[in-house]
């Protein structure tokens, strides 16, 4: 090799040239960047949570409770399909256990019936199989949800959690949440910029189902007195000791709401909401025949209050009182506007960072950075002399070349990924090192330059790809397995290893190409 | 043009001659990693033991005593107070709460109250993270699981491109660089946390680099010189590459302790840890990953039967003459 080949100055120059245009638009600030034309590169790398300050929460659904509504409403079902009207199936023990709904027939006779009425509960899934499984042994019935079954419920629910859990979140006016689904039955919420996700928390914390009753006036509401069946007893919102016994059936819920506002009455904020058609009608007919009795107004099993219902309410209007702040009531009308989360969430995980010390650790890491680079660079000029110039130069490169693929792929920029970025410092003139130190050993055995540089190289390769594969190994383990941050890291370490390889490889071999074509040196100093 | 040699020019240190010492040192040293585990253990952060971590930033600099007292008297078991950095910043660490995730929710919350309550407006809160118990779980299988794979690949790697002899010395000084690293977090008492795992599955990505440019000289060496012995060969070997081994960890060391001295309070840990790993990295590819092939058996035959010779170069100089 006398010449460097034309084409690989090309394929070095495109990337060199890719490295720096999509680095600049990092140093450069958001407001210019809108106004540069089209044509221009202007993705930024995309800082952590960590770097920026915001909140990072870890949500689940809670299981527990939609496997128990799954079942109630089974139970409903099965109610349901045995009273039809006129043609009752006598039965008692109409119960499920958390697994099986199961109830047990007056007359074992009814059996063949009983089970052609129930075969409506059971469907045949996607993957052939029933959802309900339907057996029966003289006289006693039960039905058994598939395990697939209670999994695709899960796995609904968590959907539905998750745009309930964006609308409450785009509701509160956060720039770019992400939210995301993890693993089987958790969310992902991430809230940049948010330093004080409390507001947030208490609103995800939240189920907000809204549903209302009718008060059972003849049960004794004094703590000792018994519910009757078809009722039960509810605290109420205030925290005071206070309960109400309510019938259980639901007269009209918060599915039927059309809008939700905090609005002011007799100078106390209230909560006014519109029900859709349905609501408004089930509302109007609920009001009509119970003029004079209180209508109890529950939310997340507490009692909000129980007004009394003075007159019809027909407009499919209505006001939610129950001493509210200004706040408190503007909370309630976003999440009733946003909806109802099909089970409580819990958070399972969170961090949030204050974005005072997201721009310390920014201002520590490119502090360590420019001294990592300036001690690395030196220490390689006073091995290397010349050579330890042209090192530096693809160290550079590098590095352009790791924020340029990071700002490309949005990948984020954390806390460890900047400690990456630092550590491949170190590590990228490593391919550089492998390589001088074989032409040096090349020289000593009295080789002349251009033989020592071109064996150098060719020898040192097959070193350097052994080497780095087995370092990329471990990095791609990391963005595997990591979570956060330490994905971050990984990412860097990464793009670090492949860069330096082309950088110690390509862009170092040409710039030595060019400096022996010109000067020609007889000896070589390194 | 005067340059520094850290290492000088034809350098033949028997290092071979050492190995005993080496091995013996390396055994306690591990032996001695493996005792502070299991006594002392790790000092696991939240990250894997579960609680909360609150890092505040205060107008002046409170006392600490006075702040431990009053949060202390908030029955959530241990609070650990210490300043971070600078006086004018605390972190607050307090034990995984009974029951629930709620349950650490609801500690934050005390907290929050009490500070506010005793410090008002002057607390700023740079930093909250609590995690719940069954994610700390999950993050300790993860991160176990992490390591293992990572050891695993590279013992398959190296086997393929190398031999088998070659993968279970490198291996053996993985698990030597692991082990010394964990005893390493033990005694010292640095928080362990994901960081720390990342730290590790570097310090294997390092040292396995290391090991392998001797390596592949020694496999090298093994077609150049059919006629020096198994030992002075892997010596030659590591005496040629030593240069190169001295000088990546001098710069890999230096770009370290800048992250170390300007990097900050959070990362300073892993910074910490993986100064230690360069080292022991470094020492393990000498005094133990090359040394270790005499002891399990490679010769020359062997390397030969599996027919590497001029698969990876020709000769050279045949090249040249061209």
């Amino acid at each position: 090799m006398n010449r460097f080949p034309t084409w690989k100055i090309i394929v070095v120059a495109i990337v060199c040239a890719f490295g720096i245009l999509y680095t600049l638009p990092n140093f450069v600030s958001k407001s210019t960047l809108s106004g540069l034309p089209d044509w221009l590169p202007t993705k930024q790398v995309n800082l952590g949570l960590d770097l920026q300050g915001g909140s990072h929460l870890l949500l689940q659904v809670d299981a527990g409770t939609v496997k128990t509504k799954m079942m109630d409403s089974l139970v409903d079902g099965v109610r349901d399909s045995l009273r039809q009207q006129g043609d009752n199936i006598g039965y008692r023990n109409l119960s499920h256990d958390g697994a099986v709904v199961s109830f047990t027939l007056r007359d074992p006779a009814d059996e063949a019936t009983a089970r052609e009425r129930l075969s409506d509960l059971s469907n045949i899934m996607a993957n052939g199989q029933r959802d309900v499984v339907i057996a029966s042994d003289d006289g006693r019935v039960t039905l058994t949800p598939s395990e697939a079954a209670i999994t695709t419920r899960l796995s609904a629910a968590v959907d539905q959690s998750i745009e309930i859990v964006r609308r409450r979140v785009d509701e509160t006016g956060v720039n770019e949440p992400t939210i995301q689904r993890q693993g089987s039955d958790r969310i992902l919420v991430q809230l940049p910029g948010i330093d004080d996700p409390d507001r947030i928390k208490r609103l995800l914390g939240e189920t907000a189902q809204l549903t209302f009753h009718l008060v059972d006036l003849t049960a004794d509401v004094g703590a000792a007195g018994r519910v009757p069946p078809g009722s039960k007893r509810l605290p109420g919102i205030e925290e005071d000791g206070r309960t109400y016994i309510i019938k259980s059936r639901i007269m009209v819920s918060g599915e039927n709401l059309e809008d939700a506002q905090a609005t002011f009455q007799q100078g106390q904020p209230v909560v006014s909401i519109r029900f859709d058609g349905l609501g408004a009608k089930q509302f109007g007919q609920a009001t009509t025949e119970n003029v004079g009795k209180p209508f109890a107004i529950v939310l997340d099993n507490k009692v909000v209050s129980a007004p009394r219902i003075n007159e019809p309410i027909l407009g499919g209007s209505a006001v939610i009182s129950g001493g509210f702040n200004v706040a408190g009531a503007q909370d309630l009308a976003l999440l009733l506007r946003a909806g109802a989360l099909p089970a409580p969430l819990d958070i399972l995980e969170e961090r949030s960072v204050g974005p005072d010390l997201g721009a310390d650790s920014i201002a520590a890491g490119e502090i360590a950075g420019i001294i990592g680079i300036i001690a690395v660079a030196v220490y390689m000029i006073v091995s290397y002399g010349l050579f330890g110039i042209f090192a530096n130069v693809a160290l550079a490169m590098n590095i352009f070349l790791i924020m340029a693929v990071l700002s490309v792929l949005g990948a984020t920029l954390t806390l460890p990924g900047i400690a990456g970025i630092v550590l491949t410092i170190g590590m990228a003139v490593d391919a550089n090192v492998l390589i001088f130190e074989r032409i040096r050993e090349e020289i000593r055995v009295g080789k002349t330059p251009l033989n020592a540089v071109n064996s150098g190289f060719a020898r040192a390769f097959t070193t350097i790809i052994d080497a780095n594969v087995t370092t990329g190994i471990a990095a791609i383990i990391l963005f595997v397995m990591g979570s956060g941050p330490v994905k971050g890291f990984a990412v860097t370490l990464l793009i670090g290893i492949i860069s330096s390889m082309f950088t110690a490889i390509m862009l170092s071999r040409m710039l030595i190409s060019f400096w022996m074509q010109r000067k020609r040196p007889k000896t070589l100093e390194i | 043009m005067y340059k520094i040699k850290l290492v000088p020019d034809n350098t033949a240190i028997p290092f071979l001659k050492y190995r005993m010492i080496a091995f013996i040192l390396s055994a306690v040293l591990i032996l001695g990693s493996l005792g502070a585990f299991i006594t002392i253990g790790f000092n696991k952060g939240i990250d894997f033991e579960g609680g909360i971590l609150i890092e505040i930033g205060t107008e002046t600099s409170p006392e600490l005593s006075d702040m431990r007292a009053s949060l202390g008297g908030l029955g959530l078991g241990q609070v650990a107070l210490q300043t971070f950095g600078t006086d004018t910043d605390i972190l607050i660490r307090v034990q995984r709460q009974e029951g629930d995730a709620s349950a650490q929710q609801e500690a934050v919350d005390v907290i929050k109250q009490q500070l506010a309550s005793d410090y008002g407006e002057e607390i700023s809160y740079r930093r909250v993270e609590f995690v719940g118990p069954t994610v700390s779980q999950e993050l300790v299988i993860a991160a176990t699981e992490a390591v293992v794979i990572a050891v695993l690949a590279m013992l398959v790697y190296i086997w393929l491109r190398f031999e088998w002899h070659y993968s279970v010395g490198a291996v053996i000084a993985l698990v030597h660089d692991v082990i010394l690293t964990i005893g390493m977090f033990s005694i010292t008492g640095i928080e362990f946390n994901l960081a720390s795992v990342a730290a590790i599955l570097t310090i294997v990505g390092y040292s396995i680099n290391d090991t392998v440019v001797v390596y592949d000289r020694i496999r090298e060496n093994f077609r150049r010189y059919k006629k020096l012995s198994v030992a002075e060969l892997v010596n030659l070997s590591i005496n040629e590459t030593l240069t190169r081994t001295v000088m990546t960890s001098v710069t890999t060391l230096l770009a370290l302790l800048a992250l170390y001295i300007f990097g900050g309070e959070v990362i300073r840990g892993f910074a910490t840890a993986m100064i230690f790993g360069v080292v022991v990295g470094t020492y393990s590819s000498i005094f133990v990953a090359a040394p270790i092939l005499i002891h399990i058996g490679l010769t020359h035959q062997k390397e030969e039967e599996d027919g590497f010779a001029g698969a990876e170069r020709t000769d050279e100089d045949a090249e040249e003459k061209g």
